[in-house]
């Protein structure tokens, strides 16, 4: 596989905040065509390392390709999909709106959306299921309409690469249901999805493979050889790994000096 | 009395010209500082210009807007640079940040300001509140048109107001809205908030010694506050921000020579009059938007309390009846069942009775045919809401209330929907029999 065919390479990707290290020597590779699960705690850095790859938050060390170049070169093949939570719901936009904004990247600076965009946006709330909610405020939608609100969003897009945070928290049965399925269309249809996941049951179900993630990468590799009790363990065990002992250690050195 | 006996059109138009020029540069940007929640920076910004006004002052000798323009740009975008690089450093919040860097730069600018007094003729009183009924004393011929200073500089700040928002108006709500996606985007969150943070020095800059820094602090947040209550378009918004940035300003002139006068005194600071009018005007939305204003909102709270009130009072009937067929009972009886006071059960009672629900003798109340129908439909809500929440596992102590409530949002469809989901069965968890549908199918 050449690495322009590859749609996501992590190399010892470091994140550290006021020195203290969120996601720590993160290496893995995504292969094209596949639903992949990050799995892990609370705190253990998924968020950050989906931020880390799209440059939103700055690296410590470590690189990062995507389709074989640099995020800034290729970022118009990425569709990014943040938490619900991470905007304001009670914004003066429409739900058209909010989706039509996952063309602005293609439009560029200056030039204004027009009918075609808004039509494209239209056909996209469809697919989710929405089509009769495009001229609603956003405030009133509820919590599954305003993440497949986000969905329709990155359907725009038409990236080659998904980059999804924590899509399935807190929606209803049905909506869940309908994001699996569309993101299997999109599989269908040769695209990747890089996703945070919560709910342990449905992973073996959702995923080609999986990227367990404590600080760390505990396990990568397909769901039905890494996903195991085992391994699991490994990420969610309660007790204090050696590595944060050792940067707990350094903070307190640092500060008493 | 005449009021308005000085009024004289050339000259308090032209300050009220000069007054709407300022409120509506102010409340165009303010829109998206309010959106951003980061209203205050607005505050903040048009304060810390000052140390770049008086290093201007110091420098060029010079009061005009264009001399000091770049000075208190300057100003304004280290304010905003200092306030994300204390909150970094510093580990406080946006708030104490901003406390921090504007504080420290307006002070800094005050000590300036005193030293440029003794040499430009400068008052620090002006930067408060302004002197906008100076307007038009200083004149600039433009062709045949001799127009205040002011109020073209004001003007010239509107139109450049105007054009970024328009020209950047899908950039600025996407970075306004979702910061992380619009940099993805390629449309850098941080450039923005740096553009608008320049669009607000300017503003505070040329709107300083005409109106002063209470006027302009005001605008940017209260038109655009006044707005977001009327309106869910962004577009709207900005537009009715600006209306009524523009009708605080007149309505601000003509109070500030009126109302003062009324009592006796002489007229007041117009700067401080529009702002007043802008905060009066943002209390009266508040109460009586159509939507979200408290009068409206409290007025409808009180309707569903009626409704509610009235609803138990014929399906209390209807369980006493069901113990008793034919009894009548006492008001009494009735409002200590309501747990509620013997006024508010007879005027519950008196509405049922207007509707022909109840009937009402010298030996108490009793329920009509229709009354009855209709608490029958209410008590069979009740109890077929008991018995699907028993089948959600909610242990039997705690469904009655929750049933309480939902009976009175519970239509014939739901009904339908809850007897084929619940147990089917005919009586409730305690034991009380659900009485038949007694309304039509629904459509």
């Amino acid at each position: 596989m050449t690495p322009a065919t590859i749609p996501l390479s992590v190399q010892d990707l470091t994140v550290a905040w006021h020195r203290k290290p969120v996601i720590w020597d993160v290496q893995f590779d995504v292969a094209p065509g596949q639903l992949v699960g990050i799995i892990g705690p609370n705190g253990a850095g998924k968020s950050t390392l989906l931020k880390a790859i799209m440059d939103l938050v700055p690296r410590t060390s470590g690189r990062v390709e995507i389709f074989g170049g640099p995020w800034k070169q290729n970022r118009q093949r990425v569709g990014y999909v943040p938490q619900r939570e991470s905007v304001d719901w009670d914004f003066p936009v429409s739900v058209l709106d909010v989706v039509t904004m996952g063309l602005y990247g293609r439009l560029g600076w200056f030039r204004p959306v027009r009918k075609q965009h808004r039509e494209a946006a239209q056909r996209a709330l469809e697919r989710v299921g929405m089509g009769a909610l495009a001229g609603r405020q956003i405030s009133q939608l509820s919590g599954g309409q305003q993440q497949r609100t986000f969905l329709a969003r990155a359907l725009v897009q038409d990236a080659d690469l998904y980059l999804m945070d924590e899509p399935f928290a807190a929606v209803d049965a049905a909506t869940e249901q309908a994001i699996v399925e569309i993101l299997r269309e999109m599989r269908a249809a040769g695209k990747t999805a890089v996703v945070i996941h919560h709910d342990l049951h449905t992973v073996a179900d959702y995923f080609d493979s999986v990227v367990l993630l404590n600080m760390r990468v505990v396990a990568q590799g397909a769901t039905s050889d890494v996903f195991t009790r085992e391994n699991l363990e490994r990420t969610y065990g309660g007790r204090l790994t050696l590595l944060e002992e050792a940067t707990e250690a350094m903070r307190r050195r640092e500060r008493s000096l | 009395m005449n009021l308005l006996a000085q009024w004289d059109w050339y000259y308090d138009g032209m300050i009220m010209l000069a007054g709407v020029l300022c409120a509506v540069a102010a409340s165009l940007p303010g829109n998206f500082l309010v959106l951003r929640r980061i209203s205050l920076l607005g505050d903040a910004v048009s304060h810390a210009v000052l140390p770049g006004i008086a290093a201007a002052f110091l420098i060029t000798h010079s009061r005009s807007g264009f001399a000091v323009l770049p000075g208190a740009v300057l100003a304004g975008l280290l304010t905003a640079v200092l306030t994300e690089w204390i909150r970094d450093t510093g580990k406080v919040d946006e708030g104490a940040s901003m406390g921090v860097a504007f504080t420290t730069l307006f002070a800094l600018g005050l000590v300036l300001i005193v030293q440029a007094a003794d040499t430009v003729d400068l008052d620090p009183g002006c930067v408060l509140y302004g002197i906008l009924e100076a307007t038009p004393l200083e004149t600039v011929t433009v062709g045949a048109l001799e127009i205040p200073r002011v109020v073209l500089m004001l003007g010239g700040v509107v139109l450049i107001n105007a054009v970024f928002i328009i020209l950047f108006f899908k950039e600025l709500l996407i970075s306004s809205f979702d910061p992380g996606l619009a940099t993805t985007e390629g449309f850098h969150a941080r450039i923005l908030h740096y553009l608008l943070m320049v669009l607000v020095a300017v503003t505070a800059v040329a709107s300083f010694e005409a109106a002063g820094n209470i006027l302009v602090v005001a605008m940017f947040i209260v038109p655009p506050a006044t707005a977001m209550l009327l309106t869910t378009r962004l577009s709207r918004m900005i537009l009715l921000s600006a209306a009524i940035a523009a009708l605080s300003a007149v309505l601000g002139h003509v109070s500030a020579l009126t109302v003062p006068a009324l009592f006796g005194f002489r007229s007041t600071s117009t700067a401080g009059m529009m702002t007043l009018c802008a905060g009066l005007l943002f209390f009266v939305t508040a109460l009586f938007s159509p939507q979200t204003g408290a009068i409206v909102t409290w007025a409808r709270r009180q309707r569903l309390a009626w409704r509610i009130l009235s609803e138990d009072l014929i399906a209390l009937l209807f369980r006493l009846e069901e113990r008793t067929p034919g009894q009548t009972v006492l008001p009494g009886t009735l409002s200590r069942g309501l747990l509620t006071s013997l006024m508010l059960t007879r005027i519950a009672i008196a509405r049922q009775k207007l509707r022909g629900y109840v009937r009402t003798s010298d030996q108490g109340i009793q329920l009509t045919e229709a009354g009855r129908q209709a608490a029958a439909a209410l008590v069979r809500s009740h109890r077929l809401w008991e018995n699907y929440l028993v089948t959600e596992g909610i242990h039997v102590d705690g469904i009655h209330r929750q049933a309480e409530t939902l009976e009175h949002f519970t239509d014939r469809a739901l009904r339908d929907r809850l007897q084929t989901q619940g147990t089917l069965a005919d009586i409730d968890p305690h034991g009380s029999p659900i009485p038949e549908e007694t309304i039509g199918p629904s459509k």
